[in-house]
């Protein structure tokens, strides 16, 4: 597996094009009635032709609406924190504090320049990945990747950068990973497909709370339920 | 612990359930003394909120004594505390810019993605008021797990009673803020809709903050003689054309800042009313908005509307025109409690605000259910209701 997938990330919204109709407003609303007129068909091939032209825009690839990355599955979610960049990036080298504000996340063990994760994963599977760091730019940006004896191929990264006028920093994080075969392969799938994103941005939320509050919002009553 | 807890609509019940105990570090535990029941608490009652659940402990309005903290808590235990109905983490961006109740992490993560998708971004945590808003087990109870306590709660000075206090919880600061929304200078008339709780202070804050004349309007007989008392010039919509008497009353201008303080409950009999109570009926989820209908139409152009009345939804027949046409600024949300407390808590010691006057009810947590069943279905003459967990059945 070659570190492709972010450059893909990038690729893929300079060829962002997609098939939603033009939004008739302004000076184009009378186009717009028109193509309603046109019908199905013919609107959906004039629009297709609309979208060829377009130019990228400055959305992150991963925001488009048709996906570009093949058999990899792609999230990524950004959150501003209000908290100095370079203790973030601490917090998050030390990948044994992962644990605590990823939900799934059971323990991640440091050896060597290799980290083990253990993943609690749907009816009762646990998934083994074990990573190896491949890019470390401190106070900006780690990134890993899966080793062959891992549960799946995976590979993700975290950037750091100051938010504007004091406003703490903004952590991007994109993870990308293709489900292995069998049961749990269509078990992570469909998990994945039925709700992209929302496990990263659940985990950035609660890394927020833990850094910014120092404890993670819960409505509990008790601690035993 | 004994708790008024939710079982269904118009059923709620004082059950027995687990105390509550420390669970995070800055968490503090309450013994309940006094706690209110809430014009929003029948929005819950009446079933129009979602993600209420059986067994949910209701009740945002409550203050105590501390039992027990956390080792982030700044309480001791002992100290009197009213707590506000936000709950406020002091740290994100929203709270170090005094936006309290918009903060980012005190609604547990799982249930932002409630109503992330409603309003494009998740509400903060309140106490028990559904689980769009953390689903917080309420202060209605014996005793309230308090998060943040290092932030919220406020100490009573010696010498106050539970009741000059308690509104500091929510109606009061609420009343304030509608006031403070409202941008008043002097000269200006301010109509206030809704002779309810927050109505009622938003009348006696408007006086404070200077308005030549206030203008309160609704239909209960008792209602209105309180804000009458509280010094407002009142208007009785079941005898009165309101948007003639507004236009009368000024001098054919109209009053300079609007107050809906009715939100979606507002009653009324014009065609537009109706039709939104059937559309709640079959379960389209309209808002009924009549009181800020009648507000922007009444409001002078280039006027100031406040609305601190609680809204959910989607609303029809929304007056767009007018509120563009005349140049209208809109102002709402929930209250931003910590802000005001302080303050507030001043002019209650110097006597400059009356707390007390609306309470027309005590009664024992016990009798909660029927304080609920009256606070409804008898709003001329039960005002306002305060629970005593302590008081003798
Ligand atoms: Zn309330
Ligand atoms: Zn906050």
């Amino acid at each position: 597996m070659t570190y492709r997938t972010f450059e893909d990330d990038r690729a893929m919204h300079r060829a962002r094009r997609d098939r939603r109709a033009p939004y008739p407003g302004g000076a184009a609303l009378a186009a717009g009635i028109g193509l309603m007129l046109l019908g199905g068909l013919a609107a959906q091939r004039y629009a297709g032709r609309q979208q060829e032209r377009r130019p990228a825009d400055s959305a992150p690839g991963r925001t488009a609406r048709q996906s570009r990355h093949g058999r990899y599955a792609v999230t990524g979610r950004s959150v501003t924190i209000n908290k100095p960049r370079q203790e973030i990036y601490a917090f998050w080298r030390d990948f044994s504090n992962l644990a605590r504000f990823m939900e799934n996340v059971e323990s991640v063990h440091e050896a060597g320049d290799l980290s083990r994760w253990t993943i609690a994963a749907p009816m009762g599977h646990a998934v083994e990945v074990v990573t190896r760091i491949v890019q470390d730019r401190p106070g900006e940006e780690i990134a890993w990747r899966s080793t062959e004896e891992s549960d799946i191929d995976t590979e993700g990264k975290v950037m750091f950068r100051d938010a504007p006028e004091g406003r703490g920093t903004v952590v991007e994080a994109v993870i990308a990973y293709r489900p292995p075969m069998g049961e749990l392969g269509r078990i992570l799938a469909k998990m994945f497909q039925a709700e992209p994103g929302l496990q990263a941005r659940r985990d950035l939320k609660r890394l927020k709370m833990l850094l910014e509050t120092g404890e993670i919002a819960t409505n509990r009553n008790r601690n035993d339920g | 612990m004994r708790a008024l807890t939710f079982h269904g609509s118009h059923d709620v019940r004082v059950d027995t359930v687990p105390d509550p105990e420390i669970v995070n570090p800055r968490d503090a535990i309450i013994e309940v003394t006094s706690t209110a029941i809430c014009g929003s608490d029948l929005h819950l009652y009446d079933g129009v909120i979602p993600a209420v659940q059986k067994g949910d402990i209701l009740g945002h309005e409550f203050m105590g004594r501390v039992v027990d903290v956390g080792s982030g808590s700044t309480l001791k235990k002992g100290q009197r505390v009213v707590v506000p109905f936000t709950i406020s983490c002091g740290q994100c961006f929203h709270c170090k810019i005094q936006q309290f109740s918009a903060c980012d992490n005190s609604n547990p993560a799982e249930k932002q993605e409630l109503t992330e998708p409603l309003f494009g971004h998740p509400v903060s945590g309140l106490f028990g008021y559904s689980h769009l808003t953390g689903g917080y087990p309420g202060g209605q109870a014996e005793y309230v797990r308090v998060p943040f306590s290092d932030v919220g709660p406020i100490v009573v000075p010696e010498g106050m009673e539970d009741d000059e206090v308690l509104f500091l919880s929510d109606i009061l600061p609420t009343g304030w803020m509608a006031a403070e929304n409202a941008e008043i200078t002097a000269g200006d008339t301010v109509a206030v809709w809704g002779c309810g709780p927050v109505g009622l202070f938003a009348v006696q804050s408007a006086r404070i903050m200077g308005a030549h004349q206030v203008i309160a309007i609704d239909h209960h007989p008792r209602r209105l003689e309180l804000a009458r008392q509280m010094g407002a010039k009142v208007i009785d919509y079941s005898q009165t054309h309101v948007l003639e008497a507004l236009m009368e009353m000024t001098g054919g201008i109209g009053p300079d800042a609007v107050i809906d303080a009715v939100g979606m409950e507002s009653h009324g009999f014009a065609p537009d009313n109706i039709l939104d109570s059937v559309k709640q009926k079959v379960g389209m989820g309209a808002d009924a908005p009549h009181a800020l209908r009648m507000a922007i139409m009444a409001c002078r152009k280039g006027g100031r509307i406040s609305m601190p009345g609680v809204y959910g939804g989607f609303a029809d027949k929304f007056p767009l025109g007018a509120l563009m046409e005349k140049g209208l600024q809109l102002r709402t949300g929930q209250t931003h409690v910590q802000r005001y407390t302080h303050d507030l808590m001043r002019r209650i010691q110097e006597g400059e605000i009356d707390t007390t006057f609306m309470i027309s009810h005590r009664l024992p947590l016990e009798e909660a259910p029927r304080g609920y069943h009256n606070f409804k279905e008898n709003q001329n003459d039960w005002t306002k209701v305060v629970l005593k967990p302590g008081m003798a059945v």
